[in-house]
């Protein structure tokens, strides 16, 4: 190889170079956004399944609710829940700004619902 | 080697027996069958075809005192704009005059003066066979088994072909972001978001709760009547019956559920 020292040195600067913000934030993990839970008891679902599957959650409800007309789910302990955003989730819920919004925000995700759902706390801001 | 057509048929047998038991033992192991997991609201109102009857000389009496009691209560339960441009403007529940509700009599000037001064409470005829559900490319609007013609806001791609095939001018398109034009907000009812189409439901949520729609329930001389058109024995048929009774747009075979008793 011509030149290898040169070589091999520019192709470790440039590893080093890239993966800096690795070697930066290495064990750094307080970013991840400290969520109030609300303390009314279990959520619809055990909080493990909520955290990973609320959106599919919420999909499927609008589909039973608005399509087969059906406004209760069952859930895993046999409870029965009125289907609705407005007046279920958010009645616990109640504090999206810390609920929903700074983890959406630290995940990077944009869900579509709030463009439509809010909570009471925004609505006084449109009155 | 060649196998013998005998053996091919035994083998192919035996795969069919092993497969058949498997899925038996499957099913007996794995146990308990899921339950559903969803249900019908136990206090939902349960119909075939749910209409509405308004009573329009009872309105016009009522209508200075009440001041459209019944649109009012719309607007606010389900978060309806109020937006100045009539060009723009988000409508589930109005009134306009005879001759724009019922155009093919327009014309006719004796049927006017008779009707003239009464308001025509108009909203979505949640029709029979809905135009704007033949057209909507996403299914975002569709029929219901009860009759009412549903929208599902979140399927909606804000085509407007709805509009065009609607003859009611039912449907609004949502031109802002109908937040700003809200002053009084029901936090228990979603706003629309703009870009997309909306009418009225015939408060489908609270059918779910048990509830009549609030129009009719809101009417301070019960001009509007709610029911099953299907049921002979419902109110609303009881209070059509040898009533004169008028659809509009008869004639272009939608057929809508929302009568108005005209005598």
């Amino acid at each position: 190889m011509y030149n290898a020292g040169k070589v091999i040195a520019g192709i470790i600067v440039f590893i080093v170079f890239f993966t800096t913000p690795i070697w930066l934030n290495f064990g750094k993990v307080e970013a991840i956004p400290k969520i109030p839970v609300p303390k009314k008891g279990q959520c619809v679902e055990p909080a493990a399944i909520m955290r990973a599957y609320h959106m599919k959650i919420l999909d499927h409800w609008r589909k039973m609710a608005i399509r087969h007309n059906k406004y209760i789910y069952i859930n895993s302990e046999g409870r029965k829940i009125r289907i609705s955003l407005q007046k279920t989730c958010l009645k616990c819920h109640a504090n999206k700004e810390q609920f929903c919004d700074k983890c959406h925000e630290f995940v990077v995700a944009h869900p579509d619902c709030w463009h439509c759902h809010f909570s009471k706390k925004e609505a006084q801001r449109w009155q | 080697m060649a196998i013998k057509r005998r053996d091919f048929l035994k083998f192919g047998g035996l795969t069919l027996l092993g497969t058949a038991v498997s899925s038996v033992v499957n099913e007996v192991l794995s146990g308990e069958v899921k339950a559903e997991e969803y249900e019908p609201s136990p206090k939902q109102l349960v119909g075939k075809h749910w209409g509405i009857a308004i009573e329009v000389k009872k309105c016009k009496e009522a209508q200075s005192k009440c001041g459209f009691k019944c649109i009012e209560v719309c607007n606010y339960l389900h978060n309806i704009p109020q937006i100045p441009d009539k060009k723009k403007e988000i409508k589930w529940i109005w009134h306009d005059e005879f001759e724009h509700a019922f155009p093919e009599q327009g014309t006719n000037e004796y049927l006017n003066e008779y009707f003239k001064g009464v308001p025509f409470i108009l909203l979505c005829n949640h029709c029979e066979h809905p135009p704007c559900v033949r057209v909507c490319p996403t299914r975002a609007t569709f029929k219901r088994e009860d009759g009412i013609v549903m929208m599902d806001y979140h399927r909606c791609i804000g085509c407007r072909f709805c509009m065009a095939a609607c003859p009611y001018g039912a449907r609004s398109f949502n031109w802002y972001d109908p937040r700003r034009f809200l002053k009084k907000v029901n936090p228990e009812y979603p706003t629309r978001t703009k870009g997309v189409v909306e009418k009225c439901m015939l408060c489908y949520e609270r059918l779910a709760d048990g509830k009549i729609p609030a129009c009719v329930e809101a009417c301070p001389v019960k001009a509007l009547h709610f029911g099953d058109l299907n049921d002979p024995n419902s109110e609303i048929n009881k209070v059509i019956k040898g009533r004169m009774v008028i659809r509009r747009k008869e004639e272009l075979g939608t057929g809508p559920s929302i009568l108005y008793i005209v005598d």
